[in-house]
C-alpha cells in the first residue's frame, strides 16, 4: 500500500520535473548548510569545553570564602545597623589554612586528584630586562596529575623540579622575549621584597601567548620562601575522573572545607551562556535555509494538489480512502526529504572536510588553528531529521487539503 | 436476472445553503445482476447525483442505500471506500486515467490498493482485462498516445479490474464519436448480459438507452413513473 502511494507521489513529482528539482535543490542546499555550519559550530564549542576541561583544573579551592565572615557583633544583631569604630583588621598570613589535611582528605575521595599550589606575582629580570611573572609553586609530581603542562614541555622536564629546587620552568614566548635559554640564571623578585635566582630547567609552550609569555612554575617551598608565607598555600588544583561532576563535586567539598570551591562550569559560565546563545543564533540561521526550501516544497506540492483534482476524485471513486490521498502527498515531501537528505548529507560533508583545510591564527594564539569539525552521527541525523522535519511539515497543509476534496464537487465540474 | 445488488429506498440528496436544492427527490431504485438499467433525463436532472448515491460517493439527506443486501446508512468512510474498491465500478464521460501511468498501470491501481502485490499476476490480468477489450496492444501505452475510444475502454478495464458487481458509468459515450461509442455501448451491456453484473448508465443516446434492459427517466431529481 504504501509502496503504491509512493509510486504515485514519485510520479506526480517526475512529472513536474523542474518544479521538483528546484525544491529539491532547496533541501539540498538547506541540509548542506545546516550539517555543516552546525558541525562546524558544535565542533569549535566542543573544542573550548575540552581545551576548558583539559587544559584548566576541573575544580580550584581558593584561600577565600564565598561569604566574608562577618564581626561577632554583626551576626548577634543581623538585623541591626551596626557601627564599629577602631577597628583594627587582623595581621595574617593570607592562604589556605591546614592545607595538608585537607589533601589528605581529597586524595581519599575516589576519582579525584589534588594538588597545591601557591601562586604570587614576581618580577622577572635578565640582562637589563624586566617583566612580570605569574609564580607558580608547585610539587611537580603532584602538579602533573592534575595538569597538561607536562604534555607542552618542549625542553627539559617539569619533575626536574623535585631533584633541583633552584630551578625555574618558564614558557617559549617568555624565553624568546627575555633572550633566555636552558640553563640561563634568571633573577626573579618577588612583591615581598625577597630576590632569588632561578635555572631554567625547562620550557613550555601551550599556544596561548598569555601563559606562554607570563607564568612560571617553581618547586612550591622556594615560591613559598620568595613571597615569605611559609607553609601557606593559596590554591588546590583538583582533576577529577568524570569533569562533568565537577559541579557537584566542587559544592560538597565547599561544604567540607568552607574555602570558596570553584568548578570549571562556574568559572566558566559567561563563556558557556555565550556559546549557548552562539548555538541559538547559529541554529536559528541555517533553519532558515531550511525554512525556505520548505517553502518550496509547500509550493510543488500545493501547485500539484491543485493540478491533481480530477485525479485524486477518481482514485477516491475507485477506493482510495481520504487518509490514503494524504499520505500520497505526504509521500511526496518525504521523497523530496530524503533525496535532499542523500545529496544534502555528502554535499555537506564536502563543504566540511573543506572547512577543515582553512587555517588561521587566532589573538591571543601563537599557533597556526584549524576549524574544528564536530563528524558525530548526531550532527547528520539532526540535519536529516530537521530536512524531513521541514519537508513533512511543508507537504502536511497541502495534503490535509488533497484528504478534503469531495470528489462528487470534482466530477460534477469535470464531467 | 439474479440476485439484487443494489437497492435505493425513497433516497433523497438535498444541498443545504442560502437556497436549497434538491438534487434527487424520492428516489427509489432496485437493480440486479445481469441488468442493465439506462439513466436518461434532462441536464442538471440528478442523473449523475443518483448515480454517485448509488456508488457511495455521495450521502443521502434521506433514504437507504442497500448494497448486496446490506444497509450502507450505517457506514463510515473507510466502510464506503472499501466497498467501492470491492463491489463496484465507475466509468466517467471523461476517461480520468492517471496520465503518468501507462494503460496497464491504470488498469493494475485498483488491484494494487485493494493489496495485490504480486506484479506478475496483476499485470497478467490487467493486459487480459485490456486485451478482452480489444487493446492487447496498447498496454504500455500512456493516456496521451490514446484515442477517446481506447481511452475510454481503458477506464472500464480500470473499473473491472477488482471484479465489482456493480458498474456505474456516467455518460461513457458522451465524449467519443460514432464508431467508438458504439464500441463502448457493446462493452457496457456485455458487462451485464454476458457477465453478470448490474449495470447502471447514464447516457443522453436514444439508441444506447434502448439496448438497456430497463429505462429511467429521471426529471428535476423525481424519477418518472
Amino acid at each position: 500500500m504504501i509502496r503504491l502511494l509512493v509510486d504515485i507521489a514519485a510520479r506526480h513529482l517526475l512529472a513536474r520535473r523542474r518544479q521538483s528539482i528546484v525544491s529539491l535543490l532547496g533541501v539540498v542546499l538547506g541540509v548542506s548548510f545546516f550539517l555543516s555550519i552546525s558541525a562546524m559550530m558544535r565542533g569549535s564549542e566542543l573544542d573550548i569545553i575540552r581545551r576548558l576541561v583539559d587544559n584548566a583544573p576541573h575544580i580550584t579551592i581558593e584561600d577565600d570564602y564565598r561569604n566574608p565572615t562577618l564581626q561577632p557583633v554583626a551576626q548577634s544583631f543581623p538585623e541591626a545597623a551596626i557601627e564599629l569604630h577602631h577597628v583594627v583588621p587582623q595581621t595574617e598570613t593570607r592562604g589556605i589554612r591546614g592545607y595538608p589535611q585537607i589533601l589528605d582528605y581529597l586524595r581519599r575521595t575516589p576519582g579525584l586528584q589534588a594538588s597545591a599550589v601557591l601562586s604570587g606575582q614576581a618580577l622577572a629580570s635578565f640582562a637589563g630586562k624586566d617583566r612580570a611573572i605569574g609564580l607558580n609553586g608547585i610539587v611537580a609530581s603532584e602538579y602533573a596529575r592534575v595538569s597538561t603542562i607536562r604534555r607542552y614541555m618542549v625542553r627539559g622536564s617539569l619533575d626536574e623540579l623535585e631533584v633541583n629546587p633552584s630551578g625555574i620552568v618558564i614558557g617559549d614566548e617568555l624565553a624568546r622575549l627575555m633572550s633566555l635559554s636552558m640553563g640561563n640564571n634568571l633573577n626573579v623578585a618577588s612583591t615581598a621584597g625577597q630576590l632569588r635566582t632561578f635555572k631554567i630547567i625547562g620550557l613550555f609552550h601551550t599556544g596561548r601567548s598569555d601563559i606562554d609569555a607570563g607564568q612560571a612554575f617553581v618547586a612550591l617551598k622556594r615560591v613559598q620562601s620568595l613571597l615569605n608565607r611559609p607553609n601557606r598555600i593559596n590554591t588546590i588544583v583538583i582533576k577529577l575522573a568524570d569533569p562533568d561532576a565537577a559541579r557537584a563535586e566542587a559544592a560538597r567539598i565547599e561544604q567540607r572545607v568552607r574555602y570558596k570551591t570553584v568548578s570549571w562550569q562556574e568559572r566558566s559560565e559567561d563563556l558557556m551562556s555565550a556559546l549557548a546563545i552562539r548555538s541559538v543564533i547559529m541554529y536559528a540561521v541555517v533553519g532558515a535555509v531550511l525554512l525556505v526550501a520548505a517553502f518550496g516544497i509547500y509550493n510543488v506540492i500545493s501547485t500539484v494538489v491543485l493540478e491533481k483534482q480530477r485525479d485524486i476524485a477518481i482514485l477516491r471513486a475507485m477506493g482510495f480512502e481520504a487518509r490514503d490521498i494524504e499520505r500520497m502527498f505526504l509521500a511526496q515531501g518525504a521523497l523530496i526529504g530524503a533525496i535532499g537528505n542523500v545529496f544534502g548529507v555528502g554535499l555537506g560533508c564536502g563543504l566540511m572536510a573543506g572547512l577543515m583545510r582553512i587555517h588561521f591564527r587566532v589573538p591571543g594564539s601563537t599557533d597556526v588553528n584549524y576549524l574544528v569539525i564536530d563528524w558525530s552521527a548526531f550532527q547528520f541525523a539532526l540535519a536529516a531529521g530537521v530536512a524531513m522535519l521541514a519537508a513533512m511539515t511543508a507537504a502536511y497543509l497541502p495534503a490535509r487539503r488533497a484528504a478534503k476534496v469531495e470528489p462528487v464537487d470534482v466530477l460534477r465540474g469535470g464531467t | 436476472m439474479t440476485a439484487e445488488v443494489i437497492r435505493l429506498e425513497h433516497v433523497t440528496r438535498r444541498l443545504q445553503g442560502e437556497v436549497p436544492v434538491t438534487l434527487v427527490d424520492d428516489a427509489s431504485l432496485r437493480i440486479d445482476g445481469g441488468e442493465c438499467v439506462a439513466i436518461s433525463g434532462p441536464s442538471g436532472s440528478g442523473k449523475s447525483s443518483l448515480l454517485y448515491l448509488m456508488g457511495l460517493l455521495d450521502l443521502p439527506t434521506a433514504g437507504r442505500v442497500w448494497l448486496r443486501g446490506a444497509d450502507t446508512a450505517g457506514y463510515g468512510e473507510a466502510e464506503r471506500s472499501g466497498a467501492r474498491l470491492r463491489m463496484i465500478g465507475f466509468v466517467f464521460q471523461s476517461h480520468f486515467l492517471l496520465p503518468e501511468f501507462s494503460a496497464c498501470e491504470n488498469v493494475m491501481l485498483p488491484m494494487r490498493r485493494l493489496g495485490i502485490h504480486d506484479e506478475t499476476t496483476i499485470r497478467a490480468r490487467a493486459c487480459a482485462l485490456l486485451g478482452g477489450l480489444g487493446l492487447e496492444d496498447q498496454c504500455d501505452k500512456r493516456p496521451r498516445q490514446l484515442s477517446g475510444g481506447q481511452s475510454q475502454r481503458v477506464a472500464i478495464a480500470r473499473a473491472l479490474a477488482n471484479d465489482p458487481m456493480l458498474v456505474l458509468a456516467d455518460e461513457p459515450t458522451g465524449n467519443l464519436d460514432s464508431v467508438a461509442s458504439r464500441n463502448v455501448q457493446r462493452t457496457v451491456l456485455a458487462l451485464a448480459h454476458e457477465q453478470g453484473r448490474a449495470v447502471a448508465v447514464v447516457t443522453h443516446d436514444a439508441d444506447f438507452a434502448a439496448q438497456a434492459d430497463r429505462r429511467i427517466h429521471i426529471v428535476d431529481g423525481r424519477i418518472q413513473p
